[in-house]
């Protein structure tokens, strides 16, 4: 699957998006958020308070509960300020 | 019913918008627009710059329109969204709504601003005027709030 950045999650990462093949057992948004989180200081950086990330699954906002199976791109954000 | 949703760095102009909507109809009586500014923030800033979602924005949009539709009896909308790098006095937002009567439309313009705030997937980084330092615009939990309110 594609994940996309956005904002501060995207400088902090160092890149706008990337393919990225988690293993079976991460199942739901949250447990994706924290096995990118391992993959090194920037996604440490990047997601350390999980809280605050907004996520969209194929464009659509999703709760971090939300299952990932299927998802072709998976978009990380910070909390909007358009308008 | 017709809606028009658009996001670029293109300028926009409201009467224009305006007109696309009224031209031949007889059966309106009311069109609302809001227009969202660039401020200077007291002569601190030179420019902000908008990041969007390419696609979700539009989709966004489009979807939270469907659902000022659900709650007024809306006859057309128009949302335009800029991105890019915006100065001061320049325009960022406009919203458009059409309808019979004034509630409709005033209402329906005020939850499309409050629903766009806080969904639609765009961010705001300031470039200030002394240095070259920018920073990302933190999230207001007044426009939570304001979108709270819409909730039944």
């Amino acid at each position: 699957m594609k994940a996309v950045y956005f904002a501060w999650v995207r400088e902090r990462v160092g890149k706008a998006d990337e393919e990225i093949s988690p293993p079976a057992n991460v199942r739901d948004v949250a447990g994706l958020i924290a096995w990118l989180s391992a993959r090194g200081e920037e996604y440490a950086h990047a997601f350390e308070n999980p809280r605050v990330i907004r996520v969209a699954i194929d464009r659509a906002h999703v709760k971090h509960e939300a299952a990932i199976s299927g998802a072709r791109e998976i978009a990380f954000f910070p909390p909007m300020t358009g308008g | 019913m017709t809606t028009r949703v658009r996001v670029g760095e293109e300028d926009f102009d409201c009467a224009a918008e305006v007109a696309a909507i009224s031209k031949g109809r007889r059966d309106l009586g009311a069109i609302v627009t809001f227009t969202g500014l660039c401020r200077d923030e007291g002569g601190r800033l030179a420019a902000l710059e908008l990041e969007h979602y390419p696609g979700m924005a539009e989709e966004e949009i489009a979807r939270v329109v469907a659902q000022a539709r659900e709650r007024w009896p809306l006859e057309a909308v128009t949302v335009i969204h800029r991105s890019g790098k915006i100065a001061p006095g320049a325009q960022i937002v406009l919203v458009v709504t059409a309808s019979s009567h004034r509630a409709a439309a005033f209402a329906g313009a005020d939850f499309l601003m409050d629903y766009l705030k806080t969904s639609a997937p765009f961010w705001k980084k300031e470039h200030p005027i002394n240095g070259p330092a920018t920073a990302w615009v933190a999230a207001k939990d007044d426009d939570d709030r304001a979108m709270e309110r819409w909730r039944k």
